[in-house]
This record gives C-alpha cells, structure tokens and sequence, in this order.
C-alpha cells in the first residue's frame, strides 16, 4: 500500500479512506496527507475515485470506512465549519444563471455569514482577478465557458479559504482558456493557498502540482513530485513510431531490445529509452521504415502507462 | 497506522487552522436557511414582473367574473346566493386559496429541480457550509414570503369588492398560505427526488391541481357533489383551507372540531413536506 506524507504538518489527513456504493469501491483504502501551502493533484483517467475523494475532503460525501481529518476537524461531525474553510471549483459549472455575475459573488459569500458590506469590494476586487470586471453586470449564459469557470474560481476564493479544490478546472476549455486559468491558479499557489486538484490532463499536473498521486480503480498507484515519477517510472526519452495500425504489433517484435521498455499502442508503438535519437537509428539499420517518427520527453502519460497499462485519456 | 498517527500531530498552525474554522462554522449553521432565502428572493426579482402582474391581476379578474359576474346569475337564480350570504362573499375566501396553491405549485416544483438537476447550484450551496436541510428552509422561507404577500394582495382586493364582513376576515390570508405550503412542501419533497423531468409537474397540474380546484367546494359547496365524491374534498387542502378561510372571512357555521381539524391537517401536510424534503435533500447531497 503507498502511503503519501506530506512533510510540513497537514492540513488534509486520510487513513485508509474508503466510500462504497454498494459492492462497488470507487475509494479503496487510501492514505494520504496534504501539507498547508501545497499544491496536490490526484492524476487518473475518468472513474478512478478523483472526484469522490475530492467529494470526502470537501465535507459534502460521507466516508464507509477510514479516517479523514480536514484542517484538524472531522468532516462526518464538522461539515459547515471545514467547508467555511473551503473554496470549491466543482467539474460542472453551477453559478446562479438567475443572477448577475457579481451578484454570484455576492450571493455566494453569504452562505458565509460575511457581510454586504465586506462582500461588495470582496468581489470586485475577485472579478479583477479573474478578468471579468467588464463583465460583472452581464448575464450568466452571456460568458463563455473559459469566463464562466474563471468566475466559478473567484466565487470558491470569497471567503479567502485557505484550500481550494479544485475538480477537472480546465476540463472542455481551449487551450487560450486554459493557459489563462493556470496563470490565475499559479499566482494563488505563490499567495500561498493549498491546491488540491484532480485532473486527467498531465500537463496540468505538471504545471500545478508539487506533488501528486496516480490514482487508478479506487487506489493510490504511485505518489512524488512530477518529475520525480517520470524518472522513478520512465525513462528520459521515449520514441514514438507509427507504422500503420496493422504493422505496430509487428513492428514492435523486431524492435524488442532496442530501449528499457516498449509499450504497443493501437496507433503506435513506444519506445522508452534515455536517448531517443541514437534509438531511432538503431531502429532504421533494423531495415525497419516508420511513416513517422517522434522523439519527446516522457511526462506523466508514460508514467500512467507504465503503472496500469493503459492510457489516462480512453 | 503509527507512521500516519506520529507525522498527523497537531502543530500550532493546525491548532490556529480548527479555531478559525469552529468560529467560521457558527454564522451559516445558525442562519444559513436565511441565507438561501436571501438568494431565492433576489432570484425572484428576475421574474418580478410576472409576480406583481399575477398577485394583482389573478384577484382582480378572478374577483371581477366570479364575484360580480357569475354572481350575477347564482344570487339571482338562488335568492340568498350560496350559504346565506351572496356569492362574492361565498367563493372570495375559496379563491385566495385557490391562488395561493397555484404560486406554491409553481414555487415548489421548477425551482428544486432547478437546484437539485438543471442548474445544480444547491450542490454549489452544500460546497459552502450550508446543510441539505437548511437549503430546503431557504427555499421554504422564499415561498412562505412570496405567497403571505401575494394573500396580503389578496386580501386587499377582497375588501375593495366588499367581500370580507366579518372582523376576522384577514385570517383568510392564514388559511391561503397553509393551503398553499400543505401541497407545496409534498410536492418540494417529490420534486427533491426526481431525478429526471418527463413532464411530470405538468400532469401534477393538470391532473391534480385542477381537479382540486374545481372539488373541492371552491365554487360551490362540497355537499353539491354526489356522496362518493365528497372524498376528494376530505383528502385536498385546498378544501380544508377553502373552508377554513370561509370561516374567517364571514363566519361560515361549522363546528368547532372541524374547524380545528382544518389548520391540524394543514399544518401537518405542511410538517410532513417540509420534513420529508429536508431528508431527500440530505441524501441527495451526500452522495
């Protein structure tokens, strides 16, 4: 079983952490401590148990089993008081389409019991952050996507939380949207907010996380910094060929030996060495002849690769 | 465990992090059900128009061709109107209530399953401290001010066309909301459970409401329907507040235990909503 400390005292703490729906284990058993100022990711494809552990934290999903402890409080007796110390940005958009964009800010900082009167700066001050001060007087459905989860971000910062979770927050944008949210994100990291984020892009992994657990049917796989992973499970390079759909298998066979490691994927076929191009040469003198050929860095892909044997995005 | 246990010691920081949240919890577990109401209310004035439109206009034209029109006809063909007293008289204290279950058919269904499926912004409220049940009070809260000024409206329209003689006729406007909440606060409860619309609320209306309205001695008595049908008006509470309201209004004669009967059933059909939507709610949030 991996269990993943963190090494500053943490502000988020589970033991053995389990939710069952009937026989069916979407959290089985994990164990893992964030630390305050961290930004944590659980990297996994869809179904793997992201959302529901994101869901415990955040004190709205009763746990079956395990221990959970969040900012020192238990969620099952604390719910209201660890979620005042929340912000959430959810994997749906759910701002109010009946009000106006401030007006969401404003709203949502009620449910803290915060005043009119600290809220009305509060959200201008968060809609100059999000880049929507133009926009406070719109409707709703006038912004579009990218805008809306930017300020489903400043609404999860109104009570200054002190973690904000943050499940699949660049999911269905473009990359310009993306990028713009990263930024906005990278700069509460610098401020100091913990992050706690599921995802299953690894480039948004890498961006934003200091550390991160792979996480794959319910259990925690593999746990480090990005870059820690790929060097722990992959190799520096890895050579991607493409020789037609039918001929990869094929293909594959002849080049065995040539890296650490070959992964043979239906549109192509990976090898994992620590210098790609010396690879790539010594697959041609094989008489081999790929339609293309790519060297790149291994990234957290290959990391998920290697520890399920399959891919994040199916 | 151990190597959990030892590295999990509360340190100052964390200590300093479990005050601030015990303080941060007390305002929304006291008075987060105000705090949805607030937003409900604010979410209202987009379709403002149309609740001052039908508060004034509903008793207006309802008053006018019932009161004065159709009244015409049943105090000249009965003499006495119905129930000794004229028929304006009669049927106002029915349509009050009948108004107010409309605005809280409308209010209790499309607004949960707004919140709950279509635009799902009581999960985003469950992510802030408010609780499941006090999301259902904020809702409830919303609706009780919507329909006690709607029956307010009411009540003054009643009045200008002469409708009210007793005293204690504003006591009408506590027999139209109970009404109101009676059905509403069920209906909260089914809709907080649904989890997909396939127009549903439709036949709720159509096959529900309507047919209460029209047996449920609104617009004559319920002892004018054959006997086997006298059951419906046992069961509605729209019957139960139409009377109600009749006694309030010009001192309709029923005896005491019926009377009594009529705010029981009322408040407890509105207990049971209430309280059954709270429960849904909560498991429906949890999930």
């Amino acid at each position: 079983m991996v269990v993943v400390s963190a090494s500053k005292s943490p502000v988020v703490a589970a033991e053995s952490l389990t939710k069952k729906y009937k026989d069916f284990a979407a959290v089985d058993g994990i164990s893992f401590e964030i630390a305050q100022g961290e930004s944590f990711g659980f990297l996994g494809p869809n179904g793997a148990g992201k959302s529901t552990t994101m869901r415990m934290v955040g004190a709205v999903s009763t746990r079956t089993s395990g221990s959970l402890s969040v900012v020192g409080l238990d969620p099952n007796n604390y719910g209201p008081e660890i979620r005042s110390q929340l912000g959430v940005v959810p994997q749906a958009d759910n701002l109010d389409t009946e009000l106006k964009v401030r007006d969401n800010l404003i709203v949502y900082g009620r449910y803290f019991g915060l005043s009119r009167s600290y809220l009305g700066p509060k959200a201008d001050e968060l809609l100059e952050f999000a880049q929507l001060k133009e926009k406070a007087k719109e409707r709703i459905d006038d912004l579009s996507g990218g805008m809306k989860r930017r300020l489903t971000i400043a609404r999860a910062l109104i009570n200054d939380p002190r973690i904000l979770l943050l499940d699949e927050p660049t999911t269905g944008l473009d990359p310009q949207a993306r990028h713009i949210l990263w930024d906005r994100l990278f700069r509460l990291k610098e401020q100091g907010t913990t992050l706690i984020l599921t995802t299953h892009y690894m480039d948004e992994a890498e961006q934003l996380c200091d550390r991160l657990v792979v996480i794959d049917k319910g259990k925690i796989m593999a746990e480090g910094s990005p870059a820690a992973l790929i060097r722990k499970y992959s190799t520096r390079e890895v050579l991607e060929l493409r020789f037609g759909s039918e001929h990869n298998a094929a293909a594959a066979k002849k080049v065995e030996g040539l890296g650490e490691r070959i992964e043979v994927l239906p549109d192509r076929v990976l090898i994992y060495s620590d210098n790609g191009e010396a690879t790539l040469q010594k697959v041609t003198e094989t008489g081999l002849n790929p339609i293309t050929s790519l060297v790149r860095r291994s990234s957290l892909e290959d990391v998920f690769l290697r520890l399920t044997g399959r891919s994040l995005i199916e | 465990m151990s190597e959990l246990a030892a590295s999990t010691t509360e340190t100052p920081d964390l200590e300093s992090a479990k005050a601030k949240a015990l303080a941060a919890g007390v305002k929304p577990r006291k008075y987060g059900g105000w705090y949805v109401a607030e937003h409900r209310l604010l979410s209202m004035r987009t379709y403002l128009q149309t609740m001052v439109a039908t508060g004034v206009g509903t008793p207006l034209l309802y008053l006018y061709a019932m009161g004065v029109g159709l009244a015409t006809l049943v105090d000249a063909d009965q003499g006495q109107g119905l129930d000794k007293v004229s028929y304006l008289v009669f049927v106002a204290p029915a349509l009050i209530c009948s108004a107010a279950l409309t605005t809280a058919t409308e209010e209790f269904s499309y607004p949960i399953m707004l919140g709950f499926k279509w635009n799902p912004t009581f999960f985003g409220m469950n992510s802030a401290p408010l609780e499941g049940g006090q999301i259902i009070n904020g809702v409830t809260y919303s609706v009780l001010f919507r329909l006690v000024a709607q029956s307010i409206v009411y009540y003054l329209f009643m009045l200008l066309f002469g409708a009210i003689p007793s005293p204690l006729g504003w006591l009408s406007i506590f027999a139209a909301v109970a009404t109101g909440t009676a059905l509403g606060t069920m209906l909260m409860a089914y809709a907080s459970r649904l989890e997909e619309d396939k127009g549903q609320f439709n036949y709720i209306m159509r096959f529900g409401v309507i047919p209460l309205t029209l047996f449920s001695g609104t617009f004559f008595p319920l002892t004018a329907l054959p006997v086997w049908l006298h059951w419906i008006g046992w069961i509605s509470p729209l019957w139960h507040g139409t009377e109600l309201s009749r006694v309030f209004a010009y001192g309709y004669s029923e005896p005491i235990w019926l009377t009594v009967t009529h705010v029981v059933y009322l408040v407890a059909l509105t207990a049971i909503g209430w309280w059954l939507a709270r429960r849904i709610a909560v498991r429906r949030l949890n999930k």
